[in-house]
């Protein structure tokens, strides 16, 4: 459903092969928009990498530009780029002269915010509001976090924060807001590499070090993605689904043609939603516990669609030799081990792994460690949806105000209450709500589980959408008249109101359906198969209308069909299911082959040596077998290890921590003294022109 | 010999303790390590850098580190474990009239030694180090027989071997008390029980003074601190240590080198000295260490840092460790001191101490720790610490 922008375009070259990027691209969405999944080959072992986390988190995209090593997810391609794979070690360029040595500047702020995401954007305005001088820096080239990665409306509450909108229009609004209080100033492209014991946090702002010294060091550092071991997990091809949203919902790239999803949670049911409005046929997602723990409403969604589901299944294997060809999934045993015999095989040329998030930690930790006046909210406290978030950075904000002995009024009590009913789980499934028949025309709420959103309940007009004040977590109900004004339909996040009219036709009413896979799939006069909440099949019906809402950049269409049909319709049906081959792949994920530490290339065995020769401390783990060495940091497989600890049956209590050291992120040595130098690369091409 | 029972206890399973029970168990000397961390080399080992070399400007600690070199350097075809050895050899390239004339002052002594080292000029100096700044550049003497190791891999790989030996090893588990009646040691405690041993070495690293305090013996060894730090691996581009003397801002002097993965590992010595046990970071080191090292070989201005740390020098007033066995109280000795050498030092002295505590020792290891005595008036200064 997006529309890209009209943007300039550059021309690069990679491997000497020319290629067109847009301005403002980074180069992994180019290479990918190009058709390239190999980016490079690993130094210990030659196997091929691709994109990874897509979020400047991992090396594994690691490209030659201009003669430098760089993360391909980060950086922009410039025009006349020279982008190389990186085959084993980088040779540096040399430096032909150094211009200055430069020097670091010191900057005081009462309040330094470390991500610019919804909890760090809510935390700014609360300290803007104020006049604190706040300094709010984010690593990525626009502010967010998360945000923008979001092209579904979002649950929560209308009032607090911004249900039924959009996610990437959320982060403009937040930004917006910030420019009204001028005590807040932004930096994006700023890393925070490092924060130290006297208290500085060492930030690289657009190539130029600052030693920055708040008063207040507030982390809004929000999530990073778990990862599983299987067999092929380093392929190019799988990747987590924040890395997947990036490259479609962010830079508009389709990196696949046929994907297949690992995680039931609201990420992965999320972006199979997102890869089917992108035109991307999914080939399956699977769940290894008995439920999809996401919201049902977006379980259902994919469900109408035509997605098969299958819960108690992990992933066996990757296959491909250069890449992802196929992924084989297989039936979980009670302690969650793939049953052998129960294996099935899908085409697919990318596997999506959404198993979950780890809190981004470490600024806080190290904060706190080092005794800075420190506190955390968002994801990076406890995970959680982002309209959470949003309460969490204004509560945080109050508590570092109340640090700075700034007098404000107490933080409003419901804003805690929000913040755990925004936190909280989805609670129980109700029976299907009975439709009011008799009435002409009314809208039926498919919204059955308990889950914290009251938009629905919010825009109605006549005020016959009941959610109580209190209780944002009870399931809508309908009392009262409707106006068929769709404004329930077109501001729900989970597609669960459809409104049935029976003021033409009594027997043969019409079903308005919310649709957003794109415009021109369904056209007036087509016939379409519906189906129920869950993906049912109801027989065909036929398209009498299709709406289109550009504000809300939502389709209705609506079909004429049966009375009974009409009250159980909620989608279209688009997409056949995939026949998977009851066979193939590597039944091999607990083979010792399996790559655990990706930066280093330490596979399963070494490390479940490592442990059975008696070693409990990851630090001596690390020495022995440099797993967690890499340029990562060890944030992709400390909790890998730490499962293999639990599946070797050693307490993870025995087990010492790795040691927590500066830098959180690499960078180039020249940096930290601002030095200006020009490499014979850049010398060359200042030349280029005589 | 009952469980508890041990011909000798050493306490501090780091670069001195771990090489020093391997030597003793080939010696068949029933031998435990306590240590108060979770696993081996856990304190100052992992933040040595890894240079090893036997140009020094003492006897005794060039016979020490030769000994070193000679197991570093034939580890791997002995063993088969890769400890990451590499014959880079030891640069001292000059930039100063005055630092030139300490060297070749220094040179001479070390060639008194028959150690392998000579003055490169400029031009030599430039081939050896890609990319150094030429400008004023006069030279410095290079020997290729020095190199470097890891002391993450070395330190497990001797851990290893003393364990096939027969050593025992307690971790997490320090020593809280030193038993000694009638001037002579018999044992130690921990939380955990009572040991007791014919010998016991204080091979505590930082700690030593605090440890030797439970013996009643005083030892004059106090830590400072020097940061650290490790890049991103890169093509290999240059092969020796690179050791610059001149001061700085805020430092003395520093040193680098690539090591066997390609990354380049560096230590700066902060000036004024920081004293103290705070290994936490600070925010000064990295502008200053990069300072230094750009201007020295700008080519590395565009590798990554990866990671940072600081790790402590236990000092002594003279510069050189104290390794001896105090008349006062028999059956403690001290392996002290090391003054941030203990990584290269550590082998070549454990020989020479398990060869004492077997009683055994030839005239090179009465050689060395002659030089290491804890009674002596500590008024010299070593040439080049």
């Amino acid at each position: 459903m997006l529309e890209p922008e009209e943007k300039k375009k550059l021309r690069f070259t990679f491997e000497g092969r020319e290629l067109e990027a847009f301005e403002d691209e980074v180069i992994s969405s180019a290479l990918i928009a190009a058709g390239i999944k190999i980016f490079s080959h690993h130094k210990k072992d030659g196997s091929p990498q691709g994109i990874f986390c897509a979020n400047g988190q991992c090396a594994q995209c690691t490209v030659v530009a201009d003669g430098l090593p760089v993360k391909a997810c980060v950086t922009k391609v410039k025009e006349g780029m020279k982008v190389a794979a990186l085959n084993g070690l980088p040779k540096m360029p040399r430096t032909v002269c150094v211009q200055e040595l430069g020097r670091v500047e010191e900057i005081e702020t009462d309040a330094l915010i470390v991500g610019g995401g919804p909890s760090g954007l809510a935390a700014a305005a609360e300290l803007g509001k104020l006049n604190i001088p706040t300094l709010i820096i984010d690593d990525k080239h626009k502010l967010g976090g998360k945000l923008v990665l979001q092209t579904h409306k979002f649950f929560g509450s209308v009032e607090d924060c911004f249900a039924g909108t959009r996610g990437i229009d959320i982060a403009d609004k937040l930004e917006d807001r910030l420019k009204a209080y001028p005590s807040v100033k932004v930096w994006t492209n700023a890393v925070c590499a490092a924060v130290f014991s006297d208290k500085r946090a060492g930030v690289v702002y657009n190539g130029v070090y600052y030693l920055i010294k708040p008063r207040a060091f507030i982390s809004a550092t929000g999530a990073r993605e778990k990862t599983l071991a299987f067999a092929g997990n380093t392929l190019p091809g799988v990747y987590g689904a924040g890395a997947f949203q990036t490259l479609v919902n962010r830079d508009l790239v389709r990196p696949s043609k046929n994907l297949f999803i690992a995680g039931g949670g609201n990420v992965g049911l999320i972006a199979a939603y997102h890869a089917l409005q992108a035109g991307i046929k999914v080939a399956g997602l699977i769940e290894a516990l008995d439920h999809c723990g996401g919201y049902k409403v977006h379980l259902d969604k994919i469900k109408r669609l035509g997605v098969p589901v299958y819960t108690r299944h992990t992933v066996v294997s990757a296959n491909g030799k250069n890449g992802v060809e196929s992924v084989t999934m297989a039936q979980v045993d009670a302690d969650f081990k793939p049953v052998k015999g129960t294996e099935k095989t899908f085409a697919a040329d990318t596997l999506l792994v959404a198993v979950g998030l780890n809190s981004v930690s470490e600024f806080h930790d190290q904060a706190t460690a080092f005794g800075m006046n420190a506190f955390v909210c968002g994801d990076a406290e406890e995970i959680a949806e982002a309209s959470a978030a949003m309460f969490s950075g204004r509560i945080t904000a109050h508590k570092v105000l109340k640090s700075l002995g700034v007098m404000t009024g107490p933080v409003p009590q419901f804003w805690f209450e929000r913040l755990q009913t925004l936190k909280s789980r989805p609670g129980i499934t109700q029976e299907r709500a009975v439709t009011d028949k008799d009435k002409a025309v009314y809208p039926v709420l498919h919204c059955r589980q308990e889950i914290p959103c009251d938009p629905c309940a919010t825009v109605c007009p006549k005020k016959s959408i009941k959610i109580p004040k209190n209780d944002m977590m009870a399931v809508p109900k309908f009392e009262g008249e409707c106006i068929g004004c769709f404004k329930c339909l077109l501001i729900c996040p989970g597609l669960a109101v459809t409104i049935v009219d029976k003021r033409k036709d009594r027997q043969l009413p019409t079903v308005a359906l919310p649709f957003e896979i794109g415009r021109g799939l369904v056209k007036k006069g087509d016939s379409v198969k519906l189906t129920d909440c869950e993906g049912a099949e109801l027989g065909d019906a036929q398209v009498v209308d299709v709406k289109d809402f550009k504000a809300e950049n939502t389709l209705i269409v609506i079909a004429k069909t049966t009375a009974a049909a009409a009250d159980k319709a909620a989608g279209l049906k688009l997409y056949k299911a995939q026949n998977p081959q009851t066979a193939g792949g590597d039944f091999s994920s607990m083979s010792d082959e399996v790559i655990i530490c990706r930066c280093e290339r330490v596979s399963l065995g070494e490390i479940r040596k490592a442990i059975r020769s008696g070693i409990r401390d990851l630090n001596q783990l690390k020495a022995v077998t440099r797993a967690g060495m890499g340029a990562c940091g060890a944030k992709t497989c400390a909790s890998l290890i730490a499962g293999i600890y639990k599946s070797e049956g050693v307490d993870l209590k025995e087990v010492t921590a790795l040691s927590q050291r500066p830098l959180f992120a690499e960078v180039p040595l020249g940096t930290f003294s601002n030095i200006k130098c020009r490499t014979e690369e850049e010398e060359k091409a200042s030349w280029s022109g005589f | 010999m009952s469980g508890n029972d041990y011909d000798v206890i050493i306490i501090g399973a780091g670069s001195v303790g771990v090489p020093l029970a391997m030597s003793l168990a080939e010696r068949k000397l029933k031998t435990l390590v306590l240590e108060g961390g979770p696993s081996v080399g856990q304190g100052q080992n992992k933040c040595a850098i890894g240079g090893v070399r036997a140009t020094h400007s003492d006897g005794a600690k060039i016979k020490a580190c030769l000994r070193s070199l000679e197991i570093f350097s034939t580890w791997k075809e002995k063993r088969g474990d890769d400890i990451g050895w590499i014959r880079g050899g030891y640069a001292f390239p000059v930039y100063e009239e005055a630092d030139e004339a300490v060297l070749k002052e220094l040179l001479k002594i070390q060639l008194s030694f028959g150690l392998n080292i000579g003055w490169l000029a400029p031009d030599k100096m430039r081939v050896l180090l890609p990319g150094i700044t030429e400008k004023e550049l006069r030279g410095g003497t290079y020997a290729p027989d020095d190199g470097s190791a890891s002391p993450l891999l070395a330190i497990n790989a001797f851990y290893r071997r003393a364990l096939v030996l027969g050593a025992e090893f307690r971790f997490k588990e320090p020593v809280t008390e030193i038993i000694s009646g009638n001037g002579m040691v018999t044992g130690v405690v921990t939380a955990l029980g009572r040991y007791r041993a014919r010998w016991v070495v204080n091979a505590a690293g930082a700690d030593a003074a605090e440890v030797s305090d439970m013996a009643g013996v005083k030892v004059p060894v106090n830590p400072d601190c020097h940061e650290a730090g490790i890049t991103e691996p890169v093509e290999r581009f240059f092969e020796p240590m690179v050791v610059d003397i001149r001061p700085g801002d805020k430092s003395k002097n520093y040193y680098f080198y690539q090591n066997s993965e390609g990354q380049i590992v560096f230590c700066l010595t902060p000036r004024p000295p920081i004293w103290g046990k705070d290994t936490r970071s600070t925010s000064q080191f990295l502008p200053e260490v990069s300072k230094r090292m750009t201007a020295l070989m700008p080519n590395l201005a565009n590798i990554k840092v990866r990671r940072t740390w600081r790790g402590l020098y236990p000092m002594t007033p003279d510069g050189f460790p104290i390794v001896d066995f105090p008349a006062a109280l028999k059956g403690y000795a001290l392996a002290v001191g090391m003054c941030g050498q203990g990584f290269m030092l550590g082998p070549g002295l454990g020989e020479a101490i398990a060869a004492h505590i077997a009683g055994k020792p030839s005239a090179d290891d009465k050689e060395i720790l002659a030089g290491f005595r804890l009674e002596r008036n500590f008024s010299g200064q070593e040439k080049l610490k």
